[in-house]
């Protein structure tokens, strides 16, 4: 039987999405969406990409107010959940009318992450940009003349990096690692990025962690000091997963899910950053920080709790990242241990002992919708498929 | 404000007031139009917010931006020659009045 009152944390875009899908799917019981941030829930990869260029917060809402009323949601903006009651079926909450307890038949935790926060001394003079309310303070810094440190050469930092550069401030970027995006990308890739923030006049700094953060700027492993006037910390995330802790779920990187996407409470479902889930090509355990995974984990839970089946998640994972004119495209997942084919300028294969598992482009949206088919295919694809799509 | 019109594909209307200079899909997906879906927040990544722009219309939305092509071809529905993805679509006082059609599927 359907559940009667479906209860979604988190106000993200997974979180959101949940609901959109529920009422789409014919879910006509009652519904609550609760999110801790106020407002309307927005979207987050604009943050470092075309907000800060544009400062357009009413364009990242989305989906109106009107939405909530005409679809039945009731929406709770400002509003924490503090534990969970298994036992009862409640969830405890902090919103701004107070506290209070609301029953749940079904629980969706889509509570995302927070940014890492590594042994630096100092990190309180360090901005974060994972918010809107974060987005907005940094756009008022970069309104003027500006020396920036960006700790962390991920995708947030240097999404952040591109965009502070070419607004014409002098951009370093510091990271542990000996190269860029090292945990999601190739070596040719990061290669590829380097050069293009390098040509840029961006000033990086590779395999230099950074150790502490002061008014003035930062200081390297090495001993140096880098002089800036506002620093930024993109060193990652950690998922949220001490609400699920606490009530007893089995947590691992994560809440830990089964190919179905329920905790071990099958009354809990989790969706998006926080939960690890068996990759349904091998079945190893993986998290994944994207919009494609928190939308695709929440139209699967949707289908689930208002049709029922015993399916199995298997979407394939797509990301992107928008830095400067370079458009990085990656179909499918590369986990470590993955070696790597440079195929032609620009694209670049991921291969482990079954075949192709991802395929990088920089600025060629053709060969990523075709590798997205390859990739979803019901065959495992090999370097030959690719070469001949990209021929 | 430009008028706009969607078209659902089981022939259902809606028309709503846009904001000049937000997108074809921005404006769907503020104004609740069931249909379009606009995942990637139009950074021309998911092809989910494919529309049909109506015959009348063709000539004064142009033609499709560079990559649009590529992106199209992921999209889950039929793609003629009057598919675009919305967001590339931006509304000008030119297109008071536009008409665009939905596709059954965007995902």
């Amino acid at each position: 039987m359907s559940p009667q009152h479906i209860v979604v944390v988190g106000a993200g875009q997974g979180g959101l999405q949940a609901t959109i899908s529920l009422r789409h799917a014919g879910y006509a019981g009652r519904l609550t969406l609760i999110g801790a941030e106020p407002g309307l829930p927005y979207q987050r990869p604009p943050l470092s990409k075309a907000y800060l260029k544009e400062g357009r917060a009413e364009a990242l809402m989305l989906r109106p107010q009107s939405f909530f009323e005409s679809k039945d949601i009731a929406y709770l903006p400002q509003t924490t959940v503090e534990g969970i009651d298994r036992g009862a079926g409640e969830i405890a909450f902090h919103g701004p009318d107070g506290k209070g307890r609301l029953p749940y038949d079904h629980l969706v935790l889509a509570t995302g992450t927070r940014n890492l926060r590594p042994p630096i001394e100092g990190l309180e003079h360090a901005c974060d940009l994972r918010t809107l309310a974060d987005a907005e303070t940094l756009r008022t810094r970069l309104g003027t003349p500006r020396r920036i440190a960006v700790i962390g050469g991920g995708f947030i930092g240097l999404e952040f990096a591109a965009v502070a550069r070419g607004l014409g401030h002098e951009v370093a970027v510091i990271e542990a690692a000996p190269r860029l995006m090292a945990r999601c990308v190739s070596a040719r890739m990061s290669e590829h990025f380097a050069d293009l923030h390098r040509g840029m006049g961006t000033a990086l700094h590779l395999g230099t962690p950074a150790v502490a953060v002061d008014a003035g700027g930062v200081t390297l492993g090495d001993g140096s000091h880098l002089a800036a006037d506002f620093t930024l910390l993109a060193a990652g995330v950690v998922p949220n997963a001490e609400l699920a802790a606490e009530a007893g779920l089995e947590v691992e990187n994560g809440v830990r899910l089964c190919g179905r996407l329920l905790t071990s409470d099958p009354q809990i479902s989790a969706l998006g950053d926080c939960a690890s889930f068996p990759d349904p090509r091998d079945g190893q355990r993986i998290r994944l920080e994207s919009v494609q995974a928190a939308t695709d984990h929440a139209r699967f839970i949707a289908a689930r709790l208002s049709k029922g089946g015993e399916d199995h998640y298997a979407a394939l994972p797509w990301f992107w990242s928008d830095q400067a004119d370079s458009k990085l495209q990656i179909a499918g997942f590369a986990g470590p241990g993955t070696s790597e084919v440079v195929i032609c300028d620009g694209v670049v294969a991921r291969l482990d002992d079954r075949g192709l598992v991802a395929v990088e482009t920089v600025n060629n949206a053709g060969i990523h919708m075709k590798s997205r088919r390859l990739l979803s295919g019901g065959t495992p694809a090999g370097l030959d498929d690719l070469v001949q799509i990209a021929a | 404000m430009v008028q706009v019109t969607y078209v659902a594909h089981d022939g259902a209307e809606t028309t709503i007031d846009a904001t000049e200079g937000d997108s074809v899909m921005q404006a769907a997906v503020a104004n609740d139009v069931d249909g379009i879906v606009g995942e990637c927040g139009g950074a021309m990544m998911c092809a989910t917010c494919h529309c049909y722009v109506d015959e009348a219309w063709a000539e004064r939305t142009g033609p499709r931006d560079e990559g649009e092509d590529d992106m199209l071809e992921g999209a889950a529905s039929e793609i003629t020659e009057r598919s675009r993805l919305s967001c590339q679509i931006k509304l000008t006082a030119e297109l008071d009045g536009l008409v665009v059609h939905l596709p059954e599927e965007q995902l």
